[in-house]
This record gives C-alpha cells, structure tokens and sequence, in this order.
C-alpha cells in the first residue's frame, strides 16, 4: 500500500467477476506522513481513506468485469459507517458486492474490517465510463497488474 | 393500481427536493425540476427496482450526444414514462 498515492490495494483474495464480489487484503504502513497529519500524536487512519479503500475494492472489480476497458469512479455514498478507529500497521480485509447493475452506474455493499472487527462500512455509487485518455488507461493498468499475483502477506 | 407516471413523481419527490404537486407530465427532469445527473442515478436505480428493468442510461446519453434522440424525448416526464412501459412490455414479452 502506497497510503500518499492513493494505491491502496495490496493483493486480490478472492474476485468473482459474474457474481459481482471481491475480497481484498491490505496492510497499512507502520509510518505516512497522512498518519503525522492525522492525528499528531495519535495516528489513525482517516475515514475517508477507509471510505476510499472499499471504493477501490468496489471499483477494481467492475473494472476487471470491463476487462480494463473502463474508467470506474466513485459517484456518490449512500450510507458509511466508520465503527472502529484503524491504527498503523494493522491488516485490512475488505470485501465488496455489486447490489444493482445499472446502466454505467452500480451499487455497492462494502465493508472493511481490522483485527477481526467491523471498521466500516458503506452503500457507495460507482460510475463506468470510457478512459479520459490513453495515457490514465495505461497507467492504472501499470499500477494494479500486480494484485492478483502479489504473494500472501505473512504477519 | 397506480400509474406509470403516479409512481415515477413519487420516486422523484423522494429522491429529489421536488414538491410533488410540482411534478407534472410534461416537466423536464433537468430543466424544469432542476435534477442534477447525479439525483439522476439515485432515481433510475430506485425505477430500476421498482419495475425490474435496467433503464439503458448510457444509450439514451449517447444517442443525445450523437444527435440521434432529442434530450426532451427521454427526460420529459411523459416521455420517460413511455420508455419505462416500453421497456417493462419487452420484460414480459
């Protein structure tokens, strides 16, 4: 997890693409200088990078299902509940299910836990729509092609 | 039971800020009502449940955009409701 580049996923667990899951395992940094910002002294992962975390999940899925043809963004939250503060360090497992499949829009059930505990949770909107350019579809190719082929974290 | 339209104003009141007394069938969902796209999505996904099809947003966008359709032939309330009973016959046929 690269925390400061918004690379936030660290390997791909379990995806099904016609079934619309996926299960993702991250490890956040032990340092990041967002974790000095937030809080000083008491570092924690910000909510909206938890939000962020189950978007990515959400949204590297259907962008499989679209065989990296399509650009998937967050659109919008419906609901997100953050229920547990999230500490340097700490391992994540993340899961997402698609819940209606619209035309170039979906929604998502997702949810983050840590430590074994419910961290959060969210009904989020996510937009599919062509690449903006060549180059923003090479790149996101570049930096998630290793996500189903990343080795298993060991503690 | 009620109509198309009854149940379209109903979704758009509760999805959107508008009154539903101000929701008639000749209303222009962008223009008239002031539906932003995004209120758009919230309210084809609750049409969507509620008559177990799949609106082709992204066809109809596209045909507006090449000049195929007019923007008024599927955002005009009646009009959208048209498409929706057209689509709901092609469910059961």
């Amino acid at each position: 997890m690269r925390l400061e580049y918004f690379e936030l996923l660290d390997r791909v667990e379990e995806i099904d693409l016609d079934g619309g899951t996926i299960r993702i395992a991250c490890t956040l940094p032990e340092r990041s200088t967002i974790f000095e910002g937030h809080f000083p002294g008491f570092p924690i992962l910000p909510g909206v990078l938890m939000l962020e975390i189950m978007n990515q999940s959400a949204g590297y899925m259907l962008y499989r299902r679209f065989k990296r043809e399509r650009f998937v963004f967050l659109g919008g939250v419906k609901r997100a509940k953050f229920r547990r503060m999230v500490k340097p360090g700490e391992k994540l497992d993340v899961r997402a299910k698609i819940t209606h499949d619209g035309s170039g829009f979906f929604i998502a059930e997702t949810s983050l836990r840590a430590g074994g505990d419910s961290a959060a949770d969210a009904e989020i909107i996510l937009i599919v729509q062509d690449f903006p350019s060549p180059e923003a579809k090479a790149a996101l190719a570049r930096s998630t092609d290793f996500l189903e082929a990343a080795p298993a974290v060991t503690a | 039971m009620s109509s198309t339209f009854d149940i379209v104003a109903k979704v758009i009141s509760e999805t959107s800020d508008v009154p539903i007394e101000n929701i008639k069938p000749d209303a222009h969902a962008i223009d008239d009502l002031g539906i932003d796209s995004l209120d758009f999505l919230d309210i084809v996904f609750a049409l969507d449940k509620k008559f177990g099809i799949k609106i082709p947003l992204e066809q109809w966008t596209q045909e507006v955009n090449q000049g195929k359709a007019n923007v008024e032939d599927y955002f005009v309330l009646k009009n959208l409701c048209a498409r929706i009973d057209e689509l709901v016959a092609a469910k059961s046929a």
